[in-house]
């Protein structure tokens, strides 16, 4: 032990004789009297301390407003065709699109396009997010590849994806190569960036402990960075599905023709060629819709479910 | 002796040194009060006796398995509940997937959260998730368990139920605690010994021992909380020229 040690305070002679440290000063002693009044202390602090468990009541106020804010859109759309200013068949209105949507599907060509697209779109999406993850946690974790390919990864994100179309032509045909092709430049990276993004969100604290718990290089990517950055790699993916379906409809408009099945860029495409405005305006329409439905039945509730067992969700105006 | 610091220091990048010559030996069984008033270098300490950071000059002697670490935070991982988190914490061991389930119900059943531990983090309250985090750490079954301000950010209430509840796992457990604190109640209240460290740089300048009398009589608690205040306030007003 060192010198310095001072003996126990109540046989130490410094303290009668220096006034200051003669002072009582409030003190902390035991305050329970054994395991079984601390249990109870504790079981009554903790279910005070605890929110009590709130109920999910259905809001209809979530499916009421989005439906209405279409209605009032489409008033409006109605309401300026009426009103004569251009040729119908320039601005056809509501009802002419519906009518060409009709007919569409009774030819069975929407059914075509829609499922071609989907088709494509998800399966280049799924094998893009199976390229874009290994590799996005791989430059998130090793310092020199970040550095090095980093750059090189948010450009290719900067460059539009049909910039690509011309090169894949030359390379892969008219086949639906080339449309894959287009569609995993436009979503790898992005979704590489994602994951890079979320990682780098991660508190620097889960890191530590991850550390003081003995995890190796491999279980920490795994175990403790992959789920820590779900959130970001979540908007990464979604970030990655609208860039891998956006590419694909530039892919299907400028590549027509050969093996490529029909798909919903050809629908538009057809119809710049027939200048009908009503099958250009039905195709845009059923490539958002799509867009919507993707969106609300896949990508919503994964990422609700996702905030609120994080906590996140409280005081959100989604 | 599970922990002998000497002549430990540690600077960071050219600046002054954070530590200068910080000796203390600690043994098995103890339960030590590091304390020190903000800015003194007890975190990096603690991390270095974690083997987060590595000291600049000097040498240590720590358990060949590490030791485990208590943050400020309770630093629970958001995306598993409290359970899984403690399992988490016995799968990096190396524990297998029946027992780890045994064990962490154990653990919880300790800190008393039995109850709690499908809940996710964000449900628990702040005392509450220092106790998941204090399971967890007792998960790592290391002899050596660093705690760096654990009660710092919670209510007087809860602080105090607390102390007990971790004066009573420290008697279960037989563990060897250090505890980082700025709180000179709390070490008296907790620590067999409170080592006093400086500032600017950090050194151990003292030390007093603290009896089981200290526990109970508040008058006597009260007394060394006093000479140990007054030693404290002197070694910052070295600092106000």
């Amino acid at each position: 032990m060192p010198n310095n040690t001072t003996p126990l305070a109540e046989s130490d002679p410094v303290v009668e004789t220096e006034p200051e440290t003669r002072k009582i000063h409030a003190a902390l002693t035991r305050t329970s009297t054994g395991n079984e009044d601390l249990r109870e202390l504790e079981a009554g602090l903790d279910s005070l301390q605890s929110d009590a468990a709130r109920k999910h009541r259905i809001d209809w106020s979530r499916l009421l407003l989005p439906v209405a804010a279409l209605v009032v859109l489409i008033l409006v759309w109605q309401f300026y065709v009426s009103l004569g200013l251009k040729r119908r068949d320039q601005v056809p209105g509501p009802l002419d699109v519906l009518g060409q949507i009709g007919v569409l599907w009774g030819d069975g060509k929407l059914q075509e396009a829609v499922w071609t697209s989907l088709e494509r779109g998800i399966v280049g999406f799924l094998i893009s997010v199976a390229i874009a993850t290994p590799v996005g946690l791989l430059l998130a974790q090793v310092a020199p590849l970040r550095r090095a390919f980093g750059p090189l990864i948010s450009g290719l994100q900067v460059l539009p994806s049909v910039a690509w179309v011309p090169a894949a032509i030359i390379w892969f045909g008219l086949t639906d190569a080339t449309v894959y092709f287009v569609v995993f430049m436009g979503a790898i990276p992005s979704i590489i960036n994602g994951l890079i993004s979320g990682v780098d969100q991660i508190p620097p604290q889960y890191r530590r402990v991850g550390t003081v718990l003995g995890a190796n290089r491999f279980q920490m990517a795994l175990q403790i960075v992959l789920p820590a950055a779900l959130p970001g790699y979540l908007g990464g993916l979604k970030q990655g599905w609208a860039f891998s379906w956006r590419s694909l409809m530039a892919a299907e408009i400028i590549a027509v023709g050969g093996t490529i099945g029909f798909g919903l860029g050809s629908m538009l495409n057809q119809g710049r060629d027939l200048s009908d405005m009503t099958i250009v305006m039905s195709a845009i329409l059923l490539i958002l819709a799509v867009g919507i439905l993707i969106e609300l039945l896949v990508f919503a509730p994964i990422e609700k479910r996702l905030l609120r067992s994080r906590g996140l969700l409280a005081g959100s105006t989604r | 002796m599970p922990v002998v610091l000497e002549n430990l220091g540690k600077r960071f990048g050219d600046g002054a040194p954070v530590l200068d010559d910080v000796n203390a030996t600690i043994g098995a069984g103890e339960f030590v009060a590091l304390l020190g008033a903000s800015g003194c270098g007890k975190s990096t300490l603690l991390n270095i006796m974690a083997g987060l950071e590595v000291p600049t000059s000097g040498a240590l002697e720590v358990p060949s398995d590490g030791a485990a670490f208590m943050f400020q935070d309770a630093a629970l991982f958001p995306w598993l509940t409290a359970r899984e988190n403690i399992e988490l914490a016995l799968k990096l061991r190396g524990v297998g997937k029946a027992e780890r389930r045994i064990k962490a119900d154990e653990l919880l059943d300790l800190v008393h959260l039995g109850e709690a531990g499908d809940k996710r983090p964000h449900e628990l309250s702040g005392g509450m998730r220092q106790r998941v985090a204090l399971a967890r750490a007792l998960s790592q079954d290391r002899q050596l368990l660093l705690m760096d301000e654990p009660f710092a950010a919670l209510d007087a209430i809860t602080r105090d139920l607390l102390h007990d509840e971790l004066e009573r796992i420290w008697k279960e457990t037989g563990r060897t605690i250090v505890f980082v604190t700025h709180n000179v109640r709390e070490a008296v209240r907790l620590g067999q010994r409170v080592l006093l460290l400086s500032s600017r740089p950090g050194r151990v300048v003292q030390e007093w021992a603290v009896s089981e009398e200290h526990r109970t009589d508040a008058g006597l608690a009260g007394q060394l909380t006093g000479v140990i205040t007054a030693r404290l306030r002197e070694e910052i007003r070295r600092h106000a020229k």
